[in-house]
């Protein structure tokens, strides 16, 4: 049986929703795999919507606003790319930057949105179906996600995106402005280690593990995990359980 | 609303067959029996045109009758029947925010035309999608503001002037702000104005006077603007006026700032001696000091290029009035114009054009990779009918420069919170629908400070922007969209002021009130959502799109979480 995939899609409600009606009454045919959910501004899509569709085994979602400087709560595009960018950059981990898109999408462009909806359609088709989704889910795949969506909900990263317009494009509050390269080193090692902070109390929520196991595990750098033990120790977020001979057994004490 | 969400829910859904436009795609009666099958549905019925006066019955009676509190309609587009349905559920005793649409036709029947199995088993699925988020609604208030009787108009040039006049003729305070010692922007620089051939200093003496009987308009010259609270209805301005600053309370605000001419350095030789400005050769015709004989026009300097793309609209008809009025004195003299394209729509203008080639003027055509070249006493130029450079002597060349965006609209644009279009002229909301709104509303453009204009668009445009001032400051109070942002009760332990909110709000409408707590202007917020997807806590929560509905949304797609 040819693969049909669930395709997602955001659309702002007043240039590309109205790019996608356009479609409609212009009667220009796309494949029929896209859903859709109506947002007032593409700048509305929080990050984890898109984690939690894929965690239900959506096969790909693709977010769509406004061209840039047409957006019409003004700069709410922008966001939205800032956020976007953030999101693939954390799928990357689990190739699955390739199941997301963002585009632009004016009142104007019902062909433009029947286009794109039709490359999408052929793209997620190349990917295959989401591993996730189907009657036998992959388990580690999921407790991947599960890393991601908590990473990405973290204060640290919601901080980070929301203020990469204003401290890249304008100045922070020192009246210094960062250069776009330099805010990327910090925002690309943010995602690493986050990304990792959350696999590994995922991993110690199951049950209390040395740095050992989880470097075996998470296949990383035993220094690496051990510097990241201590960040999350100092965030009482693990704690030391034991000592088995000379090993530390580190545990989640985090709730849930 | 504690009670509301134990409430028990009751949905009603209405499949709408829109003739064949869904019907004949998809089966109706099968996705209302469907819809039944879906939690919290109590009624479904299908309908050929659920829009129509039976439809909207339908609707009233099924509510009614069946004690629904949502009701789901699966048809067209919200973008266009929404409000119509959200009427007839108020009329039916419900919260008009208590109605979710599903989009079944423009984005379904319409587009997957060629498979009715895959269309019908999408319509299944926004149906699900949508009944989600209907037993999600939550009633919603409108808010209600009151509105200031008063404007604002910054700019007191032609446009501004006529605005301001027919704001003050309507009877609402009008309050006319302008940068300069004197009112008259650009038409101050003019002599004689196209199409009415009149003086400007006679048109710009006719509108000060009419000012100054002006009973409720008050004019602020050497003036700024330089802070805007507050939203439509109710903005708090301050302006600095010289050295002391002046604060107003204004309801509407309308933009006439005009235009800057630009000045060709560095462009064809210019020296503002015998290679002037066409605004240059406007003061020396006032003056009556025109004492050159061979006289050469270059139009398109500095704008249609790489740097400048846009046409200014007004120099072709600046350059056939000017030619004409010399010609008028002199016939004797020698004018050329050397233009790319000549502009000169409508038959007033193109009257000018027919006029200016009988007074003798020479019209030569030029192509922009070749350039005229000015070389000592004679401009060099190709032309391209006899395929070779012709040299015509000149004593004065005047050079049509453009109209461009003046340098502080990027601060004012900053200020108001509109936007600005690519050439830094201020960008309205809709270039055929709302050419004289901004997208914020109470907020209107008019004049140059869009786009060159002449005098009479420029007149007509400050006419527009008044009578669409009008129909704000007319009513005592207006009603503002109910969907907004706000931190929820139990949500406000979890704000830890970082502030990130306030720094991304278009509108300016999150603030830190005495208490150090973030407060939401309801009449400020337009529910764009973007802080919510920001907020490093997740307090923020969007009326009608609140993470709870969108995530409903999701999973009635995707099925429940597998993790």
């Amino acid at each position: 049986m040819n693969f049909e995939p669930k395709i997602l899609g955001f659309l702002c409600n007043w240039c590309s929703y109205a790019g996608a009606d356009l479609a409609g009454v212009s009667r220009i045919q796309y494949p029929p795999n896209i859903r859709v959910i109506r947002v007032m501004c593409s700048g509305r899509v929080d990050p984890e919507f898109i984690i939690q569709g894929f965690q239900t085994g959506i096969d790909g979602i693709i977010v769509m606003g406004c061209h840039p400087g047409d957006c019409h709560y003004l700069e709410g595009n922008y966001e939205a790319e800032m956020k976007y960018k953030m999101v693939q950059k954390f799928l990357k981990f689990i190739n699955f930057d390739n199941r997301v898109r963002l585009e632009w999408v004016s009142a104007s462009e019902g062909n433009r949105f029947a286009e794109i909806v039709t490359d999408f359609t052929r793209q997620i088709k190349e990917q295959g179906p989401s591993p996730v989704g189907g009657k036998s889910p992959d388990s580690m795949l999921l407790d991947k996600l599960n890393a991601i969506l908590l990473a990405i909900g973290s204060y640290r990263m919601r901080a980070l995106v929301g203020r990469e317009r204003i401290i890249t494009e304008f100045e922070n509050v020192y009246g210094e402005k960062v250069p776009l390269e330099k805010f990327d080193d910090i925002f690309d090692t943010a995602i690493r280690d986050e990304y990792l902070r959350h696999q590994i109390l995922i991993s110690l929520s199951n049950d209390p593990k040395s740095v050992k196991d989880l470097a075996i595990e998470l296949e990383t750098d035993p220094s690496v995990i051990l510097k990241n033990i201590l960040v999350l120790k100092n965030r009482s977020q693990v704690n030391m359980e034991k000592i088995v001979g000379v090993t530390p057994i580190y545990t989640n004490i985090m709730e849930g | 609303m504690p009670d509301k969400i134990s409430e028990e829910k009751k949905i009603g859904v209405f499949v709408c067959h829109c003739g064949t436009n869904i019907g004949g795609l998809v089966d109706c009666e099968k996705l209302a029996e469907y819809s039944k099958t879906l939690p919290n549905v109590k009624y479904s019925e299908h309908n050929l045109y659920t829009c129509s006066e039976t439809g909207l019955a339908a609707i009233k009676k099924a509510v009614q009758e069946n004690d629904l509190n949502r009701v789901v309609v699966a048809s067209c587009t919200p973008r266009t029947h929404e409000p119509l349905f959200r009427e007839c559920i108020e009329e039916a005793g419900l919260n008009p925010y208590l109605f979710n649409f599903v989009n079944i036709r423009d984005q379904c029947t319409w587009v997957h035309m060629k498979d009715p199995e895959a269309a019908y088993e999408k319509s299944k699925d926004l149906i699900r999608m949508g009944v989600s988020k209907a037993e999600k609604l939550e009633e919603l208030e409108k808010i209600i503001v009151e509105v200031n009787p008063s404007a604002m108009v910054i700019g007191g040039g032609v446009s501004g002037i006529n605005c301001a006049l027919s704001l003050n003729n309507q009877g609402f305070k009008t309050f006319l702000v302008e940068k300069d010692k004197e009112l008259g922007g650009r038409l101050k620089e003019l002599y004689q104005v196209f199409p009415s051939d009149k003086q400007a200093s006679e048109l710009l003496n006719e509108l000060v006077a009419k000012v100054k009987e002006a009973k409720n308009l008050t004019v602020y010259t050497s003036s700024k603007l330089k802070s805007v609270n507050g939203f439509i209805g109710n903005y708090e301005i301050e302006i600095e006026q010289r050295n002391h600053n002046v604060n107003l309370n204004v309801g509407v605000i309308v933009v006439a700032v005009g235009a800057t001419s630009y000045k060709p350095l560095s462009l064809f030789n210019y020296n503002s001696k015998n290679i002037i400005t066409q605004l240059e050769l406007e003061n020396k015709l006032r003056d009556n000091q025109i004492e050159a004989n061979d006289i050469v026009m270059i139009q398109c300097v500095g704008s249609r290029n790489a740097d400048r793309e846009y046409c200014s609209s007004i120099c072709c008809m600046t350059a056939l009035k000017n030619a004409l009025i010399i010609k008028k004195r002199e016939p004797n003299r020698n004018i050329s114009i050397l233009f790319r394209d000549l502009y000169t729509p409508g038959t007033i203008y193109e009257e000018y054009y027919r006029k200016a080639r009988e007074a003798g003027v020479l019209f030569i055509k030029y192509t922009p990779d070749k350039q005229p070249i000015i070389d000592k006493s004679v401009v060099k130029v190709y032309n391209q009918y006899i395929n070779s450079e012709i040299s015509i002597p000149f004593d004065l060349v005047v050079l049509a420069t453009p109209l461009i965006a003046n340098n502080d609209n990027r601060e004012l644009a900053q200020l108001l919170k509109v936007p600005l279009e690519e050439n830094k002229f201020f960008l309205e909301a809709h270039v055929k629908l709302r050419p004289i709104d901004f997208a914020t509303d109470g907020v209107y453009i008019c004049g140059s400070a869009k786009w060159p204009a002449d005098i009479s668009e420029s007149t007509t445009q400050g006419l527009a922007a008044a009578s669409r001032a009008g129909t704000i400051l007319s009513h005592k109070t207006i009603e503002v969209e109910g969907a907004t942002a706000y931190i929820p009760d139990w949500n406000k332990d979890l704000c830890k002021g970082c502030e990130v909110c306030i720094k991304i709000c278009p509108y300016n409408a999150i603030v830190k009130d005495e208490n150090n707590e973030i407060q939401i202007i309801q009449a400020l917020c337009k529910g764009c959502g973007t802080c919510a997807s920001t907020c490093t806590k997740k307090a923020i929560v969007i009326r009608h799109f609140t993470n709870e509905q969108i995530i409903s949304e999701i999973l009635a797609f995707g099925g429940e979480k597998v993790a």
